[in-house]
């Protein structure tokens, strides 16, 4: 048979047609009760703990010597599998104790008063509400979750510490080696890290999944509260509303979610 | 006159040096004829025999389980999102050592037979506590 361009056209017509006529053949299949299998859901548990920026008040006034905040450190790096090395430069710390001119520094007027100088303070990860670390991963490794968690993703870590170079609060640790033999009782709950990952604090984000606050707020006997700055009731806004708080290197706009009763 | 261009010289040696190559080459198949190794059968601790379906159907797990972690992990770890409800409306807990290892306890039966026979090597357990109920 010849063919021509009215031959052409007229075929093109009748395979659009067809081509066209897919969704509407779905849509009658769909109405005459031919329906999908049903679908798996994904959610919250109940109990689950969310806030718009989670948040932290540390009474340092509650805090005299090192021994106070043993209690803290212990409890949460016991239950987040978190290693002890000997050796400083393997360090891996989420919550640890520092001097006051390292703590907030730039802030030392002459002729402190002694107790404020000389006693420890506790310092963790800030959960910044805007985080360098997480400007600076390449593969979104930490990330802003949606209660204002910075929290890591360890699958996508791949160590390159640009996160720890961005953080000015030294609060990131990097695992130079395998840590599980270093890890004196292993929590069976919670996973361990790997060698050339990065790790941090995770405001106990697992432990707020189940409704149960953070393990050093816990621990602390109430020198440490924990709620959403957001909420106007929340405990952490009473607290901030009823006493002056400083917070860590606050000039670098980083606005730590972390606050210091001094 | 045309020249004879058909002659193949030496040609004892090249068809023996042929042959000899060819079986070389194939050795490994015919010498491994009828033996491939028997597919693994994953052992099912009573628990995952007393439970009878999985998270999903048996067929899809087989298939599927990597894909269905995969989203899992995401989902817990990025979205803060920890409760899976299968088509039954059954509820779990996303979680690889928490929920899966629970029943599936006997990790080297049931996880390593059928990886280590595709030689495929998940780095999950770097991590993940892979002995939960296991007291030390």
């Amino acid at each position: 048979m010849k063919s021509s361009r009215r031959r052409f056209l007229k075929l093109a017509g009748i395979a659009a047609l067809g081509l066209g006529s897919r969704p509407v053949v779905d849509a009658a299949y769909a109405a005459v009760g031919g329906h999908a299998a049903p679908e798996p859901k994904i959610g919250r548990q109940p109990e689950a703990l969310t806030a718009k920026q989670w948040a932290m008040v540390i009474d340092t006034r509650r805090f005299e010597s090192a021994a106070d905040m043993e209690p803290l450190i212990e409890a949460c790096h016991s239950i987040h599998n978190v290693p002890h090395f000997e050796n400083k430069r393997h360090e891996i710390k989420w919550i640890w104790e520092t001097e006051y001119k390292h703590a907030f520094p730039g802030k030392e007027n002459d002729f402190l008063p002694w107790e404020v100088k000389e006693r420890p303070y506790l310092v963790l990860c800030n959960h910044c509400e805007n985080p360098p670390c997480v400007r600076a991963c390449p593969t979104k490794a930490t990330f802003k979750n949606e209660n204002g968690i910075v929290i890591m993703d360890f699958h996508r870590c791949i160590g390159c510490r640009f996160c720890m170079a961005a953080c000015p609060f030294g609060a990131r640790s990097f695992n130079f080696r395998d840590p599980r033999p270093f890890i004196a009782e292993t929590n069976k709950k919670f996973p361990t890290r790997m060698k050339g990952v990065v790790e941090k604090c995770n405001f106990c984000a697992e432990r707020l999944a189940e409704g149960k606050i953070p393990a050093c707020v816990e621990a602390s006997d109430g020198a440490l509260v924990f709620g959403d700055l957001y909420d106007p009731q929340s405990e952490v806004r009473q607290v901030l509303k009823e006493n002056y708080t400083i917070r860590r290197k606050q000039e670098l706009g980083t606005s730590p979610a972390v606050y210091y009763i001094v | 006159m045309p020249t004879n261009n058909k002659k193949m010289y030496d040609k004892g040696m090249v068809l023996a040096g042929l042959v000899v190559f060819v079986v070389v080459v194939t050795f490994p198949f015919w010498y491994n004829l009828g033996k491939a190794a028997p597919p693994p059968e994953p052992v099912l601790t009573e628990k995952a025999k007393a439970a009878e379906k999985c998270v999903e159907s048996i067929e899809f797990m087989k298939a599927e389980h990597m894909q269905l972690l995969d989203v899992w992990r995401d989902t817990v770890v990025r979205d803060a999102k920890r409760v899976y409800i299968n088509p039954e409306g059954k509820t779990y807990m996303m979680s690889l050592s928490n929920t899966c290892l629970d029943c599936h306890d006997n990790k080297a039966d049931f996880c390593d037979k059928c990886h280590n026979y595709a030689s495929v090597r998940p780095y999950c357990w770097d991590c993940h506590i892979d002995n939960p109920k296991e007291t030390e």
